[in-house]
């Protein structure tokens, strides 16, 4: 039963995107009806899987999952199957979640219930509407021209992650992975008809390929490898102890190559330094997409799969030993990422950007947290952070939202996703805020009330009790700095007053955009509480370590729960509420970028890296394409093979032509045979004398001749 | 049995030769025709003396023969019906002179 349900789980949108494509691709309604349905299908069944999952004992031992043989290869076949296990119960969980809830807000987000645009086209955000009413002209937002198609892609997509979390083989895992690419790829160029829309789509696309090629090598590592690629193949203990001792190249055992290779499918994924440049640009599609599938979901499948394959990384590693290669190249890219994407995030001033680069920042957390080996506290941070952040890109989408509603009503137009064009919508979109607000402080941190706090929490934990200095210095670092662009992000929007007229005339959004923001909100405060360390001062015990326990089971082995120590604690609480104090009290009173501190070009300028990557990279290959590949090689080398092929073929027909066709063909034996009929016939003429007598002579002649013939030859 | 089968044969032969020579030479189509029919009983009497001779027992020879009448009746027919047509219409039975099949 449980495994049926697990095999039909990511069917649902993929019909759902057929039949949306197909069909109804006029019927706005039906089209969401149809997205939703689907989604809310796959919602129940992971809720069943779920709950059938909490209730099994020692669920890490007793997993559900069902496999079937797909390819043959040579004598043994190639499998492909289902299974859930508590971690990827943790991850269904959330992902049945907020699919729902972005599928339903992207009704309001489109503008579902308004009328045509005027001047709307296809690939273009919709421009408005005019509306007379009462005699009196006023503009209103216009409903998306290609709402259908929004909802066949984002089911898509939502086909790809289930395909993605409930796979129990690298192979199924990778296809999820690269539909959800290419769904990523589609729903960033949503709005094709900008420039920079496009732009971003190819360079999306492009750096995740990069991680993609290196992570198929993996792949196929593992399979020359193992000769399977099942988990549950991959990870028997005698399997990883003969990946971990076997050496592959410059003393790195098989084990650390593989992982290096699919952590860097991650990286490209996970937008983690040097391949996050995709990931604020991709902020050009629509907000539900920069929620959905670069903040909640299809970014946190990069940690997913590194969480996954941890045994293998971690081959031959146990808890307090030295951290193996591969581990320390995760922790330094995680906790580095972590904190360079947290200062780029301190200067931005789009909204989403903000929140683009803090998702960038807080997947290095969880990157760094697995380096380090704190396998559950890396994903739980993953599951709070869907959660908050989520809601967050869903609360910026209604802010702007509601921004895009005064620069109509006003008629001046202002960037509305600009947060110094904002300020005071507290008052204004007062759901949007309180929930904004939770999603913010679940994000900095907040002590006790947040998810945020407690799944950071463990992770400075752990890092400080293995004594990884480092990481744990950084990290908290960047949790400060985290604490702080989250208070400037919330002062500059919701607190103060208008700094705009379209900031004054914003109003809060419909309630398809309002109740996923409430469902996230809840969850984004209650999802810590099951997470929390037994040892906890006043809290620990209350409730039990659920999430330890279960996901924990996931592992060969449970991992120790780590001695409770004060400092990460006080750090923790020092950061975060440092960190959310000293945003307000810089924030309060800024009126314009000029007045802002932190706009400094180094930070404003993301470090220069899309510059760097543009010398580095782009230009040259720009230059080769144009200089080499198109003037040298193709029309000088290229060209100029097809020219002197076609010349020999001009010369050889003439040549056929004059000493073939015309002499032999035409007048030998086109002209000759004619010639040749006439001359005989003319000739031939002569005995048809048209006399009977002279043809009975004839026949008689030469009924004669025959029978001397054959009478002298027969006889 | 006195007489032998050669003469038979002989007389066939010499009324043949007598039958072309008239097909040959004479001008009018009606002894054309009649030339004609000339070589047709010459065959008749060499099947009917091959028959006599040979193979007694089966009447196949004499069978041949009448079936020769019957076409050399029709042929006549047909035949003096053409003569009768050309007639008709070029006024003359010469046969040199009906050369509308020459080049």
């Amino acid at each position: 039963m449980e495994n049926f349900i697990i095999w039909m789980l990511p069917l649902p949108p993929l019909l759902s995107f057929f039949v949306i494509i197909l069909f109804t691709n006029k019927r706005k309604s039906m089209s969401h009806g149809i997205a939703i349905g689907a989604a809310g299908l796959s919602w129940l069944g992971s809720m069943i899987i779920y709950i059938r999952a909490l209730g099994v004992k020692e669920f890490g031992r007793h997993i559900f999952g069902s496999s079937i043989n797909w390819l043959p290869t040579g004598s043994t076949w190639l499998k492909i199957g289902v299974q859930i296990d508590p971690l990827s119960a943790a991850v269904i969980f959330f992902v049945a979640w907020t699919v729902l809830a972005i599928f339903l807000y992207s009704i309001g987000y489109h503008n579902f219930g308004q009328p045509k645009g005027d001047n709307d086209v296809a690939g273009l955000p919709p421009h408005g509407a005019t509306v007379t009413e009462n005699g009196h002209k006023h503009t209103v937002p216009s409903i998306e021209p290609m709402y259908s198609r929004f909802f066949a892609f984002i089911s898509l997509f939502a086909f790809g992650m289930y395909t993605l979390v409930v796979s129990d083989n690298l192979l199924t895992l990778f296809v999820g992975w690269e539909i959800m690419g290419l769904c990523s790829y589609l729903l960033i160029g949503f709005w094709f008809g900008k420039p920079s829309a496009r732009n971003a789509a190819v360079k999306a696309f492009m750096t995740t390929r990069i991680g993609d090629v290196f992570m198929l090598l993996g792949i196929a590592f593992v399979y020359s490898f193992t000769g399977s690629l099942s988990f549950s193949e991959i990870f028997k203990p005698e399997m990883l102890g003969a990946l971990a001792s076997t050496p592959a190249f410059f003393g790195i055992s098989a084990a650390g190559i593989i992982g290096l290779l699919l952590f860097i499918g991650t990286v490209g994924k996970s937008a983690q330094w040097p391949l996050h440049v995709w990931l604020p640009d991709a902020m050009e599609g629509p907000t539900p997409v920069s929620a959905m599938i670069h903040a909640a979901t299809m970014v946190s499948a990069g940690v997913y799969m590194v969480i996954r394959m941890f045994p293998l990384i971690s081959a031959g590693w146990t808890e307090g030993m030295p951290l193996n290669m591969t581990m320390s190249v995760i922790a330094f890219i995680g906790a580095f990422t972590a904190i360079f994407a947290a200062t780029i995030a301190l200067a931005q001033n789009d909204i989403k950007r903000v929140l683009a680069y803090s998702t960038i920042s807080q997947l290095g957390f969880m990157i760094a947290a697995l380096g380090i080996g704190a396998y559950v506290a890396a994903a739980f941070h993953l599951v709070t952070h869907a959660f908050f952040k989520a809601l967050l890109f869903l609360g910026s989408g209604s802010v702007i939202h509601g921004m895009e509603h005064g620069v109509m009503h006003t008629g001046n137009h202002v960037d509305p996703q600009d947060m110094f064009n904002m300020g005071g919508l507290r008052k204004k979109m007062p759901i949007t805020f309180w929930t904004f607000l939770i999603g913010g402080l679940a994000l900095s941190g907040f002590p006790i009330l947040t998810a945020g706090f407690w799944s950071k929490d463990e992770i400075f934990a752990e890092a400080f009790g293995n004594g990884h200095f480092v990481v744990f210095i950084t990290l908290a670092s960047a949790a400060f700095l985290t604490a702080f662009y989250t208070m400037r992000q919330i002062t500059l929007t919701f607190f103060g007053e208008p700094r705009s007229k379209a900031a004054e005339h914003a109003s809060e959004t419909p309630w398809t955009m309002i109740l996923p923001l409430i469902v996230l909100a809840v969850f984004s405060v209650s999802y810590g509480w099951v997470g929390i360390p037994e040892q906890f001062p006043g809290l620990g015990g209350l409730i039990p370590n659920w999430f330890h326990e279960f996901v924990g089971g996931t592992l060969a082995e449970l991992p120790k729960a780590i001695e409770f120590s004060w400092v990460p604690l006080v750090t923790s609480l020092f950061v975060a509420l440092g960190g959310l104090f000293c945003g307000w009290l810089f924030y309060r009173n800024v009126k314009s970028p000029q007045q802002d501190f932190l706009q400094i070009p180094v930070l404003k300028n993301k470090w220069y890296f899309d510059e760097i990557y543009d010398y580095l990279f782009v230009k040259p290959a720009t230059w080769i394409a144009e200089k080499f590949t198109s003037l040298f090689m193709d029309q000088i080398v290229i060209d100029g093979i097809l020219h002197s092929v076609a010349q020999f073929s001009l010369f050889l027909g003439h040549a056929f032509r004059t000493y073939f066709d015309k002499p032999v063909i035409n007048e030998f034996i086109g002209d000759g045979t004619g010639n040749a009929v006439k001359a005989s016939g003319s000739g031939l003429r002569k005995i048809q004398a048209g006399r009977i007598q002279y043809y009975m002579v004839a026949s008689i002649t030469v009924l004669v001749i025959f029978a001397v013939l054959f009478y002298f030859l027969l006889v | 049995m006195s007489i032998p089968l050669s003469w038979f044969l002989i007389l066939a032969a010499a009324l043949f030769s007598i039958g072309l020579f008239g097909v040959l030479s004479r001008k009018n189509a009606i002894a054309i025709l009649l030339g004609v029919e000339l070589m047709l009983n010459a065959v008749n009497i060499n099947l009917v003396a091959f028959w006599r001779y040979q193979d007694p027992a089966k009447m196949a020879g004499q069978v041949f023969a009448i079936i020769v009448f019957a076409v050399a009746a029709a042929e006549v027919a047909v035949g003096l019906a053409l003569i009768i047509s050309v007639y008709r219409s070029r006024k003359t039975v010469v046969a040199d002179e009906i050369d509308l099949m020459k080049w």
